[in-house]
């Protein structure tokens, strides 16, 4: 078991490593010289080179991305192309905003749609879980952005309960602050509960096939006592599973939701920096969110492997 | 999901052979009325893409009322009725979603099949070559899968632009890599079948092989899944298209007109909704059609009995 959680652990480094290069490479081919975007009219070759030996750009390229992931480790960023500023200074300000703003969604969304999707699975075939199935299939086949403008049109516009943009500012009262962050978190918590309850029911249904489920059944054992004593505990594995996945799929909800509600969030800070072709920001901001996908999906497999007694104990 | 569908074909394909010892099973796929409610919806987008700009009453592009973000069923002298209003460039909403439908649903098929051509290909590749060139695809195409989608489209983004050929290559390379994980799974499982095994005993070529037995069985999981890629496909791109990363204006589509008419939810105006309506009927429609397959091949004990 040990080996086979140290060979995952293993396998996500590489695949870290793998992704440090498709960032640097991806974004190190872009058309154009850096050195004459950012010097642009002003540039003459002695300026140019200038800007080159500064910032390394002259030395090759496998030396440039050795002193960037050098930099990545040691927290060194870089400067941002717009304006100069340090990078570091840039994200860890946003950063806090949107970790705490995945931190509320998951302690909410979490305990919420496992219960709903137990739920449906106890009741297969019912209204409840007719309701719920359709509801869930229909809010996994919409795009984030659908989600977030009916709520805005609902609860801010309609409703005028919430404001339409999440306007965040330290001085605010916690109230009020509560009040700003409602819309992002409600949508992001609809999103992910939709995936995450489906694929509670999934598992759940899916241990109930299984003979000794049969035996059960058979036995005259009732639904409810089955499902919380008998296959509830087999499907924790896939469930744990499930939430690290949904977890991980955060990484792109907020990316939508940050946009939409303007949140000042580190996926905001990028969207800004692609749409400004700022690279050296997006490539740390790039970073930042593949390696915590990587790292729950890391998670997620760990899980998977302690829950299951055959992968625990392989022969 | 594979496995599943395999499994639960088995039962089946014995009934059937109990009547017909010849006969191969046919399947025949009966939908509820929730399917053919689906089907009905996705006909009338695909018809939209092929015929929209001959029967939108407006271009894409013309700037036509006198005054952004009219509601609906606002009738302009001279210029006619528009049905669903105008968005904030003062533009005909209904006739921009016609003509939304060819790009957006044009731009995900187009990708869904790349995705599809390059995936099978490789992966049935991978998993009748085996050996290395299995470890090498699988590798590179495990790197891939193990980032989130939209910020691999972003990376991409950032370093060509945005574009409509970029955007295909984007979404073709990111949804090959999980079409690459299927077809490669399944075309292991069909590659040690008996009826495999005696088509080479029979000393059938390589290409005999997977041309004649494992793709024809590959197909049907293949087919299905088809679907549920043309979904995420739509999806990303309109989530890109969102961002103000995917496709350009003046083009219409459907996931951009989105955020050019969110602000209008301010003033009152729906503009934003229509388009945001577009895809969710799409999306919905092939996800039920999909599920009401996927359904009709089920039928478990703890379905029954519970």
């Amino acid at each position: 078991m040990q080996r086979m959680v140290i060979n995952r652990i293993l396998i996500g480094i590489a695949t870290l490593w793998v992704v440090s290069v498709l960032v640097f490479v991806g974004t190190a081919v872009l058309p154009g010289d850096v050195a004459e975007i950012v010097l642009g009219q002003a540039a003459t070759p002695e300026s140019l080179a200038a800007y080159r030996a500064e910032r390394g750009l002259d030395q090759p390229l496998a030396f440039q991305y050795m002193d960037w992931l050098g930099g990545m480790m040691t927290g060194d960023l870089g400067t941002s192309k717009a304006g100069g500023a340090s990078i570091a200074s840039l994200i860890s300000g946003r950063l806090g905003n949107t970790m705490f703003l995945a931190a509320v969604v998951a302690i909410i969304a979490v305990p919420l749609s496992v219960a709903l999707g137990l739920l449906a699975a106890m009741h297969p075939g019912t209204w409840i879980d007719r309701v719920l199935t359709f509801g869930t299939l229909s809010l996994i086949s919409v795009p984030e952005f659908f989600i977030a403008t009916f709520m805005v049109l609902i609860l801010a516009v309609q409703l005028h309960w919430l404001p339409a943009i999440a306007h965040v500012s330290p001085e605010d009262d916690w109230l009020k602050q509560l009040r700003g962050l409602a819309m992002p978190m409600i949508v992001l918590i609809i999103v992910v509960a939709a995936q995450m309850i489906r694929m509670t029911r999934a598992g759940i249904l899916n241990v109930m096939n299984s003979p000794y489920i049969e035996m059960a059944i058979l036995k005259g054992v009732p639904r409810t006592r089955i499902i919380l004593r008998h296959a509830f505990y087999n499907a924790i594995g896939p469930i744990v599973n499930v939430i690290a996945l949904n977890l991980a799929y955060l990484v792109s909800g907020v990316v939508i939701v940050e946009t939409i509600f303007a949140y000042p969030g580190l996926a905001k800070l990028m969207i800004d920096g692609v749409q400004t072709r700022d690279l050296p920001l997006v490539q740390a901001c790039g970073m930042i969110f593949c390696g915590t996908y990587v790292v729950l999906i890391i998670l997620a497999d760990v899980a998977a492997i302690l829950s299951n007694p055959r992968l625990r104990n392989p022969k | 999901m594979t496995d599943s569908t395999q499994e639960n074909q088995e039962p089946e394909v014995k009934s059937k052979y109990d009547e017909l010892p010849d006969a191969p099973p046919k399947k025949k796929i009966k939908l509820s009325w929730v399917g053919k409610t689906g089907v009905t919806i996705v006909v009338f987008w695909l018809v939209m893409c092929l015929i929209g700009p001959t029967i939108a009453p407006f271009h894409e592009a013309d700037i036509i009322a006198y005054d952004s973000f009219m509601p609906i069923f606002t009738e302009t002298e001279g210029e006619g009725m528009h049905w669903l209003g105008t968005d904030y460039l003062e533009r005909d909403i209904m006739s921009r979603i016609i003509w939304g439908a060819r790009t957006t649903i044009g731009i995900a098929v187009v990708a869904t099949l790349l995705a599809y051509l390059f995936g099978v290909t490789l992966g049935i590749a991978a998993a009748v070559a085996g050996g290395w060139t299995d470890m090498a695809l699988s590798r590179v195409n495990d790197a891939i899968l193990s980032l989130p989608t939209i910020m691999l489209g972003l990376l991409i983004v950032v370093a060509l632009g945005a574009s409509i050929p970029v955007l295909i290559g984007t979404a073709t390379v990111i949804y090959a890599s999980s079409v690459f994980r299927i077809a490669r799974a399944l075309g292991q499982d069909i590659m040690v079948m008996d009826f495999v095994e005696a088509a080479r005993a029979r000393g059938e070529g390589l290409w005999w092989v997977i041309t004649r037995e494992v793709l024809p069985n590959a197909a049907m999981p293949l087919a299905t899944d088809f679907g549920l890629r043309l979904v995420f496909v739509v999806l990303f791109i309109a989530s890109m298209s969102f961002l103000g990363l995917g496709i350009q204006p003046p083009a219409a589509d459907w996931g951009s007109m989105v955020r050019q008419n969110l602000e209008g939810l301010g003033y009152g105006s729906y503009a934003a909704v229509w388009p945001a309506l577009a895809i969710a009927t799409f999306t919905i429609s092939i996800n039920l059609i999909v599920d009401d397959i996927s359904a009709k091949e089920g039928g478990s004990l703890a379905k029954k009995m519970i």
